[in-house]
């Protein structure tokens, strides 16, 4: 007997073995994981696939919670090491990025020269290209439009390592496409945006509770002209008459000269998140305090907590509070996805038009409640329409829910969301792709347009001919749709 | 895919760890065996492989001093990739040179750190790096009860061996939260080349039954495990003997 043989290619060898999940890791994959630095690495490892037969996905930070940034058996290109500011003009308010360019890196950058980005995710460590190829929002959404509204100029760089510079003006196709794209088309390599000039680090805060969901939409509809920012937390275990409570923020940009000072507010230091809980817990240990919640009786205890304590303590309370603060909800506890225990998390985000969102999203906290699955987190937005091919936004509201998934609901869990998806397509609504990890093969052709679709599935053939780009979450949806043969049939 | 139930044993060509090695592949491990002595190697794998299910090559031999510490991190990949996988890594390397009462020479001294426990080291870094992207794995550390306390008739043997659970215990508390296993192995007197001629001792237990009880360990525990189990009592007293009484006692 000899030595064994060595498989020649070495290149994909256990150096790049990795375990990647979605964010929360409800679904799992293995992958060949690859940190390319600059744009000709990248190319190394589109040749690399090439080469082997293996598909590739393109990831940010990892913060879809489904499983958009993961690819089973394939290559992973962690973008996270491109995350250089190429360059940023406090004058006119133009930053260049690479893609990797974390929201924190960003906000860090620029405000001190008086900006905040236009949108921001609820969580400050998403990157600009998975921001971008995601087409995300804030709580601006109603106002401001998804973050592609704000990009100037990007270049993609293809898998044939050819490298397209896209504005509205030029490939303009091709920009509304990869922006709300999930990274299918290419991989943005050079971001231009235009930063928000704000006269404050601090804005301006009410809060108030609403007692069902059509107080809240009522409430964002009076309020729509005037804020700049608005929120809603619904407390999605309480059923009967409490159906839909919860509690509203809004929020507004001061305007000049309201501030006495303020250079205090536009610091880093001043934008940053408490690193402590009562000044003694680390952040980053509180999960562990959450995780005896994280059950049916414990949300409803908390949740109504919450409720009950802002119908009295936050009858038009006023305050002001960091951009950061306000925005990043999501990072005050670190790794909180951990609460929900090795089962992970699925959330469950459906965007309704406006006049059809109170009777439907009732009907989905009914359907799960009935299922005996409540959801433990409900996160309510206002939307716009915006010009891009696949994007998730309409005229109308969002609920994002989280889920707990655990063995012996998952089954029942998915059951339940295919449950959910029918009263959201009977609706007219949609689904948005950096959350979904449920939606089957079929769901696309219900919510997005055919036209769009088909626009969507010509570019594909056009930037990847050889369908090198491909995510679980495009596997899941698309099926065989992207091949070359396919797409040649359906046009 | 990377395939599940893949094994790499450095020190597989005697003792603990061919016994672990064939008790792994029992279970239908494929077993990358690792040391020195290629041709004791590969009778071993000539065992396993002739009693494996037809075609099925479970036993595969990689010829290596685990002093040679820079060859470690491309060998180890070379294993992973031919095993198309890895699931668990038990380091069973080691040696023990009789020691007289009197004596201090530091060749064995150094031998043994070298082996014992940089040999470890190394060893077990590439395997805690690669688990830690597969966010899954099992690392087993061969230790001993010698490393609970520090004996006069072998000094460097017992400092190896402590901080082996010292470097083990580091890397469970490391790994915890990657969904990664590490285990010590503390066995007592195994019947293995080490202990010939050492005479009549206690609780000795052959190496096929502690091959056995590492497969075990390997599979389920995670924490230390004393080989066989008795010796934690054992184990237990020895610690909590106050050193003026311990210095007259130890042999």
């Amino acid at each position: 007997m000899t030595e064994p043989p060595v498989n020649p290619d070495q290149a994909l060898g256990p150096r790049h073995w990795a375990r990647v999940d979605g964010w929360g890791m409800a679904v799992r994959s293995f992958g060949y994981l690859f940190h390319p630095r600059t744009a000709d690495e990248i190319r190394n490892v589109y040749d690399l696939a090439r080469g082997a037969g293996k598909t590739i996905v393109l990831r940010g930070a990892g913060r879809s919670y489904g499983d958009a940034a993961i690819n089973n058996e394939g290559i992973v290109l962690d973008l996270c090491g491109m995350d250089r500011v190429i360059s940023w003009e406090p004058d006119t308010g133009i930053i260049e990025l690479e893609p990797g360019v974390t929201i924190q890196k960003l906000w860090q950058t620029i405000i001190a020269d008086g900006y905040w980005p236009p949108v921001v995710s609820g969580t400050m460590h998403t990157t600009m290209g998975g921001c971008a190829a995601m087409n995300v929002h804030g709580k601006n959404n109603f106002k401001v439009g998804p973050f592609g509204d704000h990009i100037i100029e990007f270049d993609l760089l293809l898998p044939s390592g050819e490298i397209r510079t896209c504005d509205r003006a030029g490939n303009a196709r091709l920009f509304h496409a990869a922006v709300s794209g999930f990274g299918m088309l290419g991989c943005f390599i050079r971001l231009k945006m235009k930063m928000k000039k704000v006269c404050s680090g601090l804005l301006r805060i009410e809060a108030f509770h609403t007692r069902n969901l059509q107080e809240m939409v009522d409430e964002f509809e009076d309020r729509v002209a005037d804020a700049d920012y608005l929120v809603g937390w619904i407390d999605t275990v309480a059923g009967g008459s409490g159906l839909g409570r919860g509690i509203v923020h809004q929020a507004n940009y001061l305007r000049e000269g309201e501030d006495p000072r303020p250079a205090d507010s536009l610091t880093i230091s001043a934008q940053e998140l408490p690193a402590h809980l009562f000044g003694i817990m680390p952040k980053s240990l509180i999960y562990l305090l959450m995780r005896p919640f994280i059950n049916n009786p414990g949300v409803r205890l908390i949740n109504a907590s919450k409720y009950w304590s802002s119908r009295i303590a936050l009858r038009g309370a006023c305050y002001c509070q960091s951009h950061g603060a306000f925005a990043f909800l999501l990072d005050y506890v670190p790794n909180w996805k951990l609460a929900y225990g090795a089962g992970g998390l699925i959330q469950y985000q459906s965007f309704l038009p406006r006049g059809r969102a109170v009777a439907a999203f009732e009907a989905i906290l009914r359907a799960a409640h009935s299922a005996g699955l409540p959801p433990y987190l409900g996160v309510f937005k206002k939307h716009r329409p915006d010009p891009f091919l696949l994007t998730h936004a309409l005229d109308g509201y969002s609920l994002a829910m989280d889920f707990r998934v655990t063995a012996s609901n998952r089954q029942r869990l998915w059951s339940l969301a295919g449950e959910l998806d029918q009263i959201v397509l009977d609706n007219g609504g949609r689904f948005y792709f950096a959350k979904d990890a449920t939606l089957q093969l079929w769901s696309i052709d219900k919510f997005l347009p055919p036209a769009n679709i088909e626009a969507f599935l010509a570019l594909k053939h056009e930037c990847d001919p050889e369908n090198i780009l491909q995510s679980d979450l495009s596997k899941r949806l698309f099926g065989k749709r992207f091949s070359a043969e396919v797409t040649q049939q359906s046009l | 895919m990377i395939r599940d139930k893949c094994a790499i044993v450095v020190g597989a060509s005697s003792g603990i760890g061919e016994a672990a090695a064939v008790q792994l592949a029992r279970r239908g491990y494929r077993v990358a065996l690792v040391a020195r002595r290629e041709h004791e190697l590969r009778k071993i794998a000539e065992r396993i492989n002739s009693r494996s299910p037809a075609g099925e090559e479970r036993a595969l031999v990689f010829a290596h001093d685990v002093t040679h510490f820079n060859e470690v991190p491309e060998l180890f990949d070379r294993i992973a990739q031919s095993l198309g996988g890895l699931t668990l890594v038990v380091y069973a390397a080691g040696v023990m040179p009789r020691v007289e009462p009197e004596e201090y020479d530091f060749s064995k001294d150094l031998k043994m750190v070298e082996v014992n426990l940089l040999g470890m080291i190394v060893w077990l870094n590439e395997a805690a790096q690669l688990f830690t992207r597969l966010q899954a794995g099992t690392i087993v550390g061969i230790g001993s009860i010698a490393g609970d306390r520090g004996r006069k008739g072998q000094p460097v043997y017992n400092t190896s061996k402590g901080a082996q659970a010292i470097y083990l215990e580091t890397l469970r508390n490391r790994l915890a939260k990657h969904n990664v296993r590490v285990v010590t192995i503390k066995p007592g007197y195994i019947d293995t080349l080490m202990t010939r001629g050492m005479g009549n001792l206690l609780w000795m237990i052959s190496a096929e039954e502690a091959g056995r009880l590492v497969a075990n360990a390997a599979e389920t525990a995670r924490a230390t495990v004393y080989v066989p189990a008795r010796w934690r009592i054992v184990a237990w007293l020895l610690v909590h003997i106050p050193s003026f009484i311990f210095r007259r006692l130890d042999a």
